[in-house]
């Protein structure tokens, strides 16, 4: 049994205008230690899959399908229920630092209620607990500053302290939504090689949603490629990346700056990501495509197996990796 | 805190005194004095009551006489109550004010609160609608028109409390006032408390405590109250203020021997140190419940440091 197996999950917001549909049938399984990259654009749906596993939908919003945890359904679970799980076993980092701590209560607080909730400690003790992983993350003089409020914490040192604060219970899964997004880049870096040793340390399973493809690559064994709330392309990190054979990823990976390229001109894909309200009949990615036909366009292409991966296009994958080669060099 | 204290106190003279000064012109402005009256006075008692009240002085000599006397605490003699000093009627009228206006204030705002609250964690439910119905009542309809249904419902047709007077603080008589600046005062607390949980309950704080596995119990009140909080004590100051110049028309519905009462009498009878000494003793209050807002917000929110 996996760690966390999920199965055909679907996402389904009600809306003045009728459902939208904002995730169409994902499928991963993660095992302990792991990681996933989840990348898409904004609107992609991948942080609509993410908070429908942590039960964290907005309230118009209804998760179909199911995300097992060591067996267990977290969709079909009651709150009371899902709330022994959530931030105890599986736990989760969010993309803003500046709004997702809470501004009234002081850090240790906001830490230690998680250790006296799930784990039954004396607030004394959390304290302790949490200043230990205030250190892990690497925050200067801990014990002194875990008593002040988030807003005496610069960006970088408040993403510390929601990390620090999403593994005080050891969780085994780790769900990070754009954990770097918010940052300078050379906080960034620091952030993901820290969360890269923590999951050495401690074992944990991270799934990693970005829209940036570096992060991916250093980070994730397997990835999940997400368009207009659907899977393009998911397979192993090494396969995605050196093999593509989705346009939409190659058109991604080609709009990634490159250093030792000439061109100083950034690349990028044509067109805006689709209104999830008025998705095209067939792929949706079809009409920014620059391979795309008349079949792409009428016909939602499936996801199938092609080699190790899988991918949803109805282009040969041979076809589609000569044709990128002679757009993207 | 406690030198901003004192400056905002410093900070306040300049304002009461442009206050005094403006209302000081315009009361002289207007047409006709205090002893102006249907009956003729004899030339000789005129000029007697202007010399003793510093009438016939030139107009700027009267106001530095009238500012010595406020600087000893004098609010000056009542030109028309001859037997009572400003400061007397005030000392008596102020006490039911206050009671009414106090007491009627810290039970909107737990009231208010309360409904809220609830209306924002149950939205559209019947509660929900319920306090919208208040509020948009409370804010539609004047006290002037809710003052007289409440006497006609309670006082006449039920006969269960008296249409008004007052009886030395005894509280059937300041039951029907009370009710209706409560009821005035939840329809705006009851509404600003509302709108505010719902968005403080829908910010990402909250979405990472519900990520944390918090139950909802927790979430709403160690997490969502304070910060929803905080509009609801900025809209404290105005709605102490207006409570107190809404007297001027609650205490006339009731007739309440208040200074919502003293204020009208004082300006029909151009009881120039009358109203004045209102003026200026509203004016304080006004500056001191700002000055109050202003403190319980550093109270609550650890960014505001003094």
């Amino acid at each position: 049994m996996s760690l966390l197996q999920v199965n055909n999950l679907g996402v389904e917001f009600q809306t003045g205008d009728g459902p939208v549909f904002a995730v169409n049938g994902v499928s991963f399984a993660l095992e302990r230690g792991q990681t996933l990259g989840i990348v898409g654009e904004s609107g992609s749906g991948k942080s609509q899959t993410v908070l429908a596993m942590m039960g964290l939908l907005a309230k118009n919003g209804r998760a179909t399908g199911e995300a097992l945890y060591h067996g267990q359904n977290l969709l079909a679970m009651k709150t009371a229920e899902l709330n022994k799980i959530r931030g105890n076993r599986v736990a989760m980092i969010f993309q803003d630092p500046m709004t997702s701590l809470n501004p009234y209560l002081t850090v240790e607080r906001q830490m230690t209620e998680v250790l006296q909730l799930h784990k039954g400690m004396s607030r004394r003790d959390a304290k302790k607990r949490a200043i230990e992983l205030l250190d892990a993350v690497r925050i200067p003089e801990a014990a002194r500053r875990i008593d002040m409020y988030p807003h005496e914490f610069s960006g970088g040192m408040r993403q510390r302290v929601m990390i620090a604060m999403a593994l005080l219970t050891e969780p085994e899964v780790l769900v990070a939504d754009e954990p770097t997004t918010a940052l300078d880049v050379t906080v960034q870096a620091q952030i993901l090689a820290l969360l890269k040793e923590l999951q050495r340390d401690f074992g944990t399973a991270i799934v990693m949603i970005t829209h940036d493809l570096g992060v991916v690559a250093g980070l994730c064994e397997q990835v999940m490629v997400m368009y207009g709330g659907r899977v393009m392309e998911q397979g192993s990190a090494d396969e995605i990346f050196y093999r593509p054979t989705h346009p939409y990823t190659i058109g991604l990976l080609g709009a990634l700056p490159r250093l030792d390229h000439d061109t100083a001109e950034l690349v990028s894909i044509p067109g805006n990501p689709p209104n999830m309200a008025r998705l095209p009949k067939g792929c949706p990615f079809s009409e920014r495509c620059s391979m795309a036909d008349a079949r792409c366009a009428a016909e939602l292409p499936p996801l199938a197996p092609a080699g190790a991966i899988l991918r949803a296009c109805h282009r040969a994958p041979e076809h589609v990796m000569k044709q990128g080669e002679a757009i993207h060099g | 805190m406690w030198s901003y204290v004192f400056r905002r106190v410093l900070m306040t003279i300049p304002t009461i005194l442009v206050v005094i000064t403006v209302c000081y012109l315009m009361l002289h402005l207007t047409p006709g004095g205090p002893f102006d009256t249907e009956r003729k006075v004899s030339e000789a008692v005129m000029a007697n009551l202007q010399a003793k009240y510093h009438l016939d002085l030139p107009l700027w000599q009267q106001y530095l006489y009238y500012l010595k006397g406020l600087l000893q605490g004098d609010l000056g003699a009542s030109f028309r109550y001859a037997d009572w000093s400003v400061n007397e009627l005030v000392a008596k009228a102020l006490p039911v004010s206050l009671t009414i206006g106090g007491v009627s204030l810290l039970i909107s705002v737990v009231i208010g609160v309360l409904l809220g609250t609830v209306a924002a964690l149950r939205q559209n439910s019947a509660i929900d609608y319920l306090v919208m119905l208040i509020g948009n009542l409370g804010s539609a309809f004047p006290s002037f028109v809710i003052g007289p249904v409440l006497i006609l419902v309670f006082a006449l047709w039920l006969s269960w409390l008296p249409s008004g007077g007052w009886q030395d603080f005894e509280l059937r008589y300041m039951v029907l006032p009370m009710a209706l600046l409560t009821f005035i005062n939840v329809s705006t607390i009851g509404r600003v408390m509302r709108g505010s949980l719902i968005e403080v309950m829908s910010s990402n704080f909250i979405r990472t405590a519900r990520a944390k596995g918090l139950p909802t119990r927790t979430i709403v009140l160690r997490h969502a109250f304070k910060p929803a909080l905080m509009p609801v004590v900025s809209v404290l100051g105005p709605l102490a203020i207006s409570s107190i110049t809404a007297a001027v028309v609650t205490e006339s519905v009731f007739s309440l021997p208040g200074i919502g009462k003293l204020i009208v009498n004082g300006a029909s009878n151009r009881d120039y140190t009358l109203v004045l000494g209102l003026v200026v003793l509203i004016t304080v209050l006004a500056v001191l419940l700002n000055l109050l807002v202003d403190l319980a917000y550093a109270l609550l929110d650890p960014k505001i440091r003094y």
